[in-house]
């Protein structure tokens, strides 16, 4: 009679990037995919991204962005979420990224960094691998 | 110290992350949290919950938020839950009420928490009173439930609630959405939402005419709820003379001063007109409850339903554990073959717990 136990989720956009397009599709595919997806709307400050993440208790963060501006944004976020020690929670980002930026963004902490024409069976399956692999976020 | 134990300190002490950690246990049913929620139950019980329904659109969350904003300029600390529909089919749920809060994201004194249905049966409701119950021991003055007036599941939810806020809007149809779902007994405060848009006089008319019918004939069979009185005329203006004020209208033709009579109220959420009406009338049902005494009745029925549920799931999982779910497959195959009937089959789940109990001494 035990449920396995749902996959938690935070879809957020930080910054003033206006493209939300490509971050409801993600969120659909991966409530779709059987998780619970809280989307938080556009213009988010890290700040909120965080506080929301800490409330809603989730065991990932997705950030879209494709307005160039994750020099700063992703950065700050990870900051944050080591200063309230909740860096265990698994981050991966999406949008549009210059080449030579991914590399960086991957050392900052994202396990995943998904482009325009990315497959959304193969984000909602990296998540599933990546969250298996933590064993128990919850404990 | 135990896990639990240090759970309850840190939620005492104020500790969000160590509240949120609680909630998601709740959620996933973690005997963790019921050692939690043992150790906080007795600082809970101070809390004003009040739930929000009505159909998907009509403006909860938007509502909810400015509700939020106008306790907390009444010095209040705000507990938020918003419920939506998981998927039957995937499992999956979106939860986007956030958005629409996220204006108090920076506020200490606000803490929101979107929840999924999960489709579980019954335990939806026991998850929903446990985790107001965590935001209750957090110090929570009041603690919103926002649910999609649908199925029975979100009514026996917002009936736990003290007060309850049913919410229309028009263009939805010329039906009373709330009609349909048979949530309009359980309305302490009547909110007629979007009175920015045409239609919302002819609404709240519907509404009124609704609930006129429905209290002649309620009187007539003499079994209408105990009700306590509307905020009086004086008492809903004490703030004065504002923008943006629509009158109130108590909708029922009862001159009895001890009945409650739900207002309807208009509102444009999305400006934050009408809302420190609604507050205003959240108040006075809040304190007519406790004054005339139904908050006693009411809390006992509460508690009386959850005990009722919580004995039901309980009994049920140990029974089904204690002769092994292979033994419980098998039960239910034999009734679908015609082989016993369902009561039998109760009957040797039941038998199979008490024996387990007798060998356990
Ligand atoms: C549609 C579009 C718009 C629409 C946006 C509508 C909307 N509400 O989203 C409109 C017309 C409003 C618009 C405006 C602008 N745009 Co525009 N826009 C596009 C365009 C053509 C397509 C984006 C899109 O929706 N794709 C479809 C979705 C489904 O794909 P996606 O977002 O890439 O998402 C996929 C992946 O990236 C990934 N993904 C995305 N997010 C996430 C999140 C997570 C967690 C994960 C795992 C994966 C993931 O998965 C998705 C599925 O595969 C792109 C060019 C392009 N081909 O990408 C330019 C583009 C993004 N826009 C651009 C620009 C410059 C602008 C404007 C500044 C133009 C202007 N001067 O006014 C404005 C800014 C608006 C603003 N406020 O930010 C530039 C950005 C350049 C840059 N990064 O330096 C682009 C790249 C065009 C270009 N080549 O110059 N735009
Ligand atoms: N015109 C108008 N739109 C509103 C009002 N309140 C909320 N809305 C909009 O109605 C839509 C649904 O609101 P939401 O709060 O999400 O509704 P919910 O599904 O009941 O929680 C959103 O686009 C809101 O901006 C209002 O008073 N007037
Ligand atoms: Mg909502």
């Amino acid at each position: 009679m035990t449920e396995t136990k749902k996959i938690r989720v935070l879809i957020a956009k930080p910054g003033l990037d206006g493209h939300d397009r490509g971050a409801k599709v993600v969120a659909r595919a991966l409530r779709d995919a059987g998780m619970e997806v809280i989307y938080t709307g556009l213009r988010q400050t890290p700040e909120m991204i965080v506080e929301a993440a800490l409330q809603e208790d989730v065991d990932c963060i997705g950030l879209s962005i494709l307005s160039n501006a994750h020099g700063a944004l992703f950065p700050r976020i990870v900051e944050l979420l080591t200063g309230e020690g909740r860096n265990d929670i698994l981050l991966f980002a999406g949008g549009i990224f210059p080449d030579e930026d991914v590399p960086e963004i991957k050392r900052l902490g994202f396990r995943g960094v998904f482009g325009p024409g990315s497959d959304t069976r193969d984000i909602a399956a990296f998540i599933r691998t990546e969250i298996a692999a933590r064993g128990p976020v919850r404990g | 110290m135990t896990v639990a134990a240090e759970l309850v300190a840190r939620v005492e002490a104020g500790d969000r992350r160590a509240l949120a950690r609680l909630i998601t246990w709740i959620e996933d049913d973690d005997p963790r949290a019921h050692a939690a929620l043992a150790g906080l139950y007795p600082r809970t019980g101070r809390a004003h919950i009040v739930g929000v329904t009505g159909a998907p659109g009509t403006g909860k969350s938007t509502l909810v938020s400015a509700l939020a904003a106008e306790e907390r300029k009444r010095g209040r600390s705000v507990g938020i839950i918003s419920i939506d529909p998981t998927s039957p089919f995937t499992g999956g749920a979106l939860l986007g009420d956030r958005i629409r809060m996220m204006e108090h994201i920076a506020d200490r004194g606000v803490f929101m928490r979107s929840m999924a249905s999960r489709g579980s049966v019954g335990g939806l409701s026991v998850s929903t009173s446990d985790a107001v119950r965590a935001l209750d021991a957090f110090g929570c003055d009041v603690v919103f439930v926002e649910t999609v007036g649908a199925g029975q599941a979100e009514i026996d939810i917002v009936r736990t609630a003290h007060s309850v806020i049913v919410i229309e809007a028009p263009g939805l149809g010329d039906e009373i959405q709330a009609f349909k779902a048979g949530i309009l007994e359980i309305a302490d405060v009547f909110v007629v939402n979007k009175a920015d848009r045409e239609g919302a006089d002819k609404t709240a008319n519907a509404l009124k005419v609704m609930l006129d019918v429905g209290n002649t004939m309620k009187q007539r069979r003499g079994d209408g709820p105990a009700r306590v009185p509307a905020p009086s005329a004086a008492e809903a203006g004490h703030h004065g003379a504002r923008e943006g004020n629509f009158p109130a209208e108590a909708y029922a033709p009862t001159t009895d001063a001890t009945e409650w009579r739900p207002p309807i109220l208009k509102t444009v959420a999305a400006e934050r007109r009408g809302v420190i009406e609604v507050v205003d009338a959240l108040d006075a049902h809040w304190r007519h409850l406790r004054e005339s005494g139904a908050i006693t009745q009411r809390e006992r029925e509460r508690v009386e339903d959850e005990v009722r549920q919580l004995l039901g799931r309980t009994l049920t999982r140990r029974c089904v554990e204690a002769g092994g779910l292979e033994r419980y497959a098998a039960l239910v195959d034999a009734v679908t073959a015609r082989a016993l009937d369902p009561r039998g089959a109760v009957e040797a789940l039941i038998g199979a717990w008490v024996a387990q109990r007798k060998e356990a001494g």
